[in-house]
């Protein structure tokens, strides 16, 4: 079965978000009452496998090898389709 | 080993750059040394053949996911037990700008504890944001564990050129103090960003150009043999290769970046 992933990778808190600030600050300049603005990444992956529990494995382990690094990233898994 | 024995394999990707000016420098100090794609390497060559191995800087893969993630992931899964071989030899790895990047993804630096399974470090988003090109001034940390700096003595002040945009060195919040106590330890901090009097930057921009912690700029491995930086001293391996080369009345021949080719060389010459 073919199994739509939606993987967030995001700054871990503590972390400083340069881009963020640095977006939030054009956006209140703008005339936006904006108290903060976090930058995150998303990737939709599509998966050929055989059960959606398999799916949730394999999308952890591409977080951990490539798509997230733990000293600073979190990532959040959904899938969201199968079909 | 003769310095004429020495071997340096220049790596390159889609996206890598400053491969000639790392090749020239070596070049010139008298060693062979060639530009070779990662393809190249795998199909055709033997990484052992190989005393220095250089990851130069650039954009890898376009610097998708993060920047130097996609190369290390590709090197690891094509080349995975050459490299833990080469590394555990005591053979010599450079990585320069993008590489040091690389090296950080691969889990080869700071490795603590060997070649670690995921990252330990990052280098993350500039702070302030955005691409920085400038010469910075940096103080050389270690009193000779780090083979890339073994003829630099410790706390002279350096002056190389950044041109980056990933490359705030963090650790995990966590993690930070334990860790920043293991590279002091081991002595594997390096370089730090100070200003022309040697004064460290205190995480001030511009002295330190990205916002690295604790003014890092540059890491081995325990053992020496592992090093990562994010100036490029290949841009600062000839003496006109400085801004303001032509304004000066004293004119040597080369800058400060051949200080570190040149330790590179005689630890070989010394020890293979």
């Amino acid at each position: 079965m073919r199994c739509h992933l939606k993987i967030e990778v995001s700054l871990k808190p503590g972390h400083s978000d340069p881009e963020g600030e640095t977006t939030a600050h054009l956006l209140r300049e703008l005339g936006y009452n904006v108290v903060a603005v976090n930058v995150s990444k998303v990737y939709y992956v599509v998966l050929e496998v055989k059960t959606e529990e398999e799916a949730r494995n394999k999308a952890e382990e591409m977080c951990k090898r490539l798509l997230a690094n733990p000293t600073k990233d979190n990532y959040t898994i959904v899938i969201e389709e199968t079909k | 080993m003769r310095r004429e024995e020495i071997r340096v394999c220049v790596l390159r990707v889609g996206g890598t750059n400053c491969d000639a000016e790392t090749k020239r420098a070596f070049t010139d100090l008298g060693v062979k040394s060639e530009i070779l794609h990662v393809n190249e390497l795998v199909k055709h060559r033997n990484l052992l053949d190989y005393q220095v191995l250089v990851f130069p800087g650039g954009f890898s893969y376009g610097d998708y996911v993060r920047a130097g993630a996609i190369w290390a992931r590709w090197i690891l899964a094509k080349m995975g037990k050459e490299l833990k071989c080469f590394v555990e030899e005591g053979r010599l790895i450079l990585g320069i700008c993008n590489g040091f990047q690389v090296l950080v993804e691969a889990g080869l630096l700071p490795g603590f504890d060997g070649i670690s399974s995921y990252p330990e470090a990052a280098l993350a988003t500039n702070s302030p944001p955005g691409y920085n090109c400038r010469w910075v001034y940096l103080k050389q940390e270690t009193n000779g564990k780090c083979i890339f700096t073994c003829n630099i003595p410790e706390n002279k002040v350096l002056r190389m050129p950044v041109a980056h945009s990933e490359g705030r060195f963090v650790f995990a919040k966590d993690k930070e103090k334990l860790y920043l106590e293991r590279l002091l330890e081991n002595g594997q901090l390096v370089f730090r960003y100070c200003n022309k009097n040697g004064e460290y930057a205190n995480g001030r921009f511009p002295i330190n150009p990205n916002g690295s912690f604790h003014d890092i700029a540059g890491i081995c491995n325990p053992e020496g043999t592992v090093f990562g930086l994010m100036p490029h001293p290949e841009r600062a391996y000839y003496w006109w290769q400085h801004p303001n080369w032509t304004r000066q009345k004293q004119m040597p021949q080369y800058g400060d970046g051949k200080l570190i080719f040149e330790s590179v060389i005689e630890y070989l010459t010394k020890n293979f």
